[in-house]
């Protein structure tokens, strides 16, 4: 997975000066903060609000509406779980399960040891080799328990 | 002469290992020192058999699959002596599944390299819009209004009235913007057509914009698709750089270009309304509708919004004519329908067929039955707003009218196949939740009434006072149906409901209520 870099202003200024002029670039600058930093920092939303001529609810508004925007780092490996439909009709739940009996957390924590975040996914668009997981990105079908306990392990690792 | 080997780019290829494949073919290529090219092509379709690699021949493509890195040695011998192996599939073209399809929209995925204007142009590409250049702005709309495409995002609207209004509208600028934002489960078709075809999405859009007077467009993929954002930026910049995006058009006075923008993880945004509050950086809250976005979208201005598959439709309609798309079909739903077969299925995958098939015909016979072997016991079609279907409606023409006629919907056209280990109480139970996760808060039935309604499953699930508390489902439902402002609470009642009236052993004694309505 890719290394994050520290918060800094500086760097946080740089993002919003690069993206700012686009046309409603609320969600394209968070969107390059998590890609930079790992998560939103909360530095940047006024940063983000007093650019964009938004007010800081506005921001923070936008910020917490969308599933993917972090406001702390997740664990070193990311690992998503798919627990829409066609993955439920192929087995999905049960290897849910499997995936937080391994890691001994719930579906939506990171591991004590700061090393694997396990999340909900609402469908990757993999349904016709459900059911499906993403590790760090990384798309992977056609899950059974031997495939899944070798992608925990990985994500351990 | 070089060996020429397609293996697909496409992520449903690469979840069951089509990059190991490449890795271990080119590993294979040096060992043997045969000089090899690997076209990253986009998936056919067939899902079981992927990753599934094709060899050019001089008689066509032999496909081989499902094929793993382990097979990948004695694979290579066969291709490079044209010998027999056991995972040879034929011909590409000739495999039956794909070749009793009807592939329009699809004609091209998986057969071209998705990043090569020229490969999509010896295919065929843009023609359309080479036609188009030639058509008045009226002449396009009523090409696009006689083909009888209807909006394939689920909705069903007429496209052809939807680009006419908005060409008819007077502003100082216009938007096209693509709804790729394929939120649904068991649908795959946008991903895989961005993925496998993306110059006939933006030929399509291009051609949208010339016809309605629009000169910049958004593509809104969501961000579970990092393939397909990632095909789609690419072909962008080819178009670019072969003039068929950007500043005059293919020589024309047409200016045109593309942005893709990417969603963060909000289901409730492939509501148009809602993708477009996104789009310009806000909340994805529903709009209330009037104003249409054909009238105010966009940053207020008119604007063209419809799904990938039907901007993905209109360069056949503009190449062969209004009518050899609308001869396809049937009543009012007009051409085909790449509809996704997933979940618990054997063949499972993109199946691009005229309207009118039965759902039987698709799930037991095209479908092959289930992938456990265990036998069919419901099938949601539409995706998380769909109803669920049993066998005895299995006689259902794929029709949007026939759909709305057994309280269903075609929706995206995904079909999801689930056997008798399926409680469908449960899934009534997970419908409500997902609405209530996904709600945007902007109405009451919806936001209030999808959590009251998993609070009442609950209660059903664990036997309290059934009849009382399935009336009161019920009443959700309706409320939730007639009163929320958008399809997310307004359709949720669909697979509540349909699980209740054809699987009503799973949720308890029979009450009297129920028995009473029907």
């Amino acid at each position: 997975m890719s290394a994050y870099e520290p918060w800094s202003e500086a760097r946080g200024a740089e993002i919003i000066a690069e993206h700012g002029k686009l046309e409603g670039a609320t969600l394209v600058i968070l969107h390059a903060m998590q890609e930079a930093f790992g998560y939103v920092p909360e530095p940047a939303i006024p940063m983000i609000a007093s650019a964009l001529s938004l007010s800081r609810a506005e921001v923070h508004g936008v910020f917490t509406f969308y599933h993917d925007f972090r406001h702390e780092p997740a664990g070193r490996h990311v690992l998503k779980i798919c627990r829409a439909e066609a993955c439920q009709a192929a087995g999905g739940d049960a290897l849910a399960a499997r995936a937080e009996a391994k890691l001994g957390i719930a579906i939506g924590n990171t591991t004590p040891d700061a090393r694997v975040t396990l999340e909900p996914i609402y469908c990757l668009g993999l349904c016709a080799t459900a059911p499906s997981a993403m590790l760090d990105g990384r798309v992977v079908g056609r899950l059974d328990e031997q495939r899944l306990d070798a992608l925990v392990a990985e994500a351990q690792r | 002469m070089k060996m020429r080997i397609f293996v697909p780019r496409d992520a449903g290829a690469i979840a069951v290992g089509a990059d190991d494949v490449v890795a271990a073919l080119e590993q294979a290529a040096e060992k043997r020192g045969l000089p090899i090219e690997i076209i990253r092509n986009g998936s056919r379709g067939l899902y079981w058999l992927e990753p599934m690699v094709e060899v050019a021949t001089v008689k066509g493509r032999v496909a081989y699959g499902p094929v793993s890195p382990a097979d990948v040695p004695s694979l290579f011998e066969a291709m490079a002596s044209n010998g027999p192996h056991a995972l040879r599939l034929g011909l590409a073209d000739e495999i039956p599944w794909l070749k009793r399809q009807t592939r329009l929209t699809f004609a091209r995925c998986g057969v071209i390299d998705p990043r090569s204007v020229k490969d999509y142009r010896d295919h065929g590409g843009y023609k359309g819009l080479e036609r188009a250049l030639t058509l008045t702005s009226d002449e396009i709309l009523a090409d696009v209004t006689a083909s009888g495409l209807r909006g394939r995002g689920g909705a069903g609207f007429p496209t052809g009235i939807k680009w006419k209004t908005v060409a008819q509208a007077s502003a100082d600028r216009k938007y096209i913007v693509c709804n790729a934002d394929e939120g649904d489960s068991g649908t795959f078709a946008d991903r895989m057509i961005m993925e496998g075809d993306p110059f006939v999405v933006i030929e399509g859009m291009t051609i949208a914009g010339i016809a309605v007077g629009a000169t910049k467009g958004y593509i809104y993929i969501r961000s579970e698709y990092p393939h397909a954002v990632a095909a789609m930026n690419a072909a962008i910049a080819a178009a670019r750089r072969t003039g068929y995006l950007g500043e005059g058009i293919v020589g024309s006075s047409h200016n045109f270009d593309l942005e893709v923008r990417v969603g963060a993880g909000a289901y409730v945004c492939g509501e148009e309304t809602s993708l477009l509050e996104s789009l310009e950086g806000r909340r994805g809250i529903v709009r209330a509708k009037p104003p249409l976005p054909a009238h105010k979208g966009l940053f207020g201005r008119p604007t063209v919004i419809n799904n990938v598959l039907s901007f993905a439709a209109i360069p056949f309609i503009l190449d062969n004519g209004a009518k050899a798309y609308a001869d396809f079909g049937m009543g009012r739903s007009r051409g085909t329908m790449p509809i996704q077969l997933a979940g618990n299925i054997k063949h499972g995958g993109l199946f691009e067929v005229a309207f009118g098939i039965t759902l039987g015909e698709l799930i037991d016979d095209v479908g092959g039955g289930t992938f456990s072997g265990r036998p069919v016991r419901a099938v949601q079609v539409g995706g998380p707003l769909g109803a669920y279907f049993p066998r005895e409606l299995f006689d259902t023409p794929f029709d949007y009218e026939a759909f709305a006629a057994r309280d269903g919907l075609i929706g995206h056209g995904g079909i999801v196949v689930f056997d008798d280990s399926v409680d469908m109480a449960k899934q009534a139970r997970f419908a409500m939740e997902f609405c209530a996760v996904e709600s945007c808060g902007k109405c009451t039935p919806c936001r209030i009434g999808s959590t009251r309604g998993v609070e009442t499953i609950d209660k059903i699930i664990r036997g309290e006072r059934t009849s009382e508390n399935l009336a009161v489902v019920e009443d959700l439902c309706n409320t939730m149906k007639f009163g929320s402002l958008c399809a997310l609470g307004g359709f949720t009642p669909y697979p509540v409901l349909s699980a209740l009236k054809h699987f009503r052993e799973d949720f308890g004694p029979a009450p009297a209520t129920l028995q009473a309505a029907e």
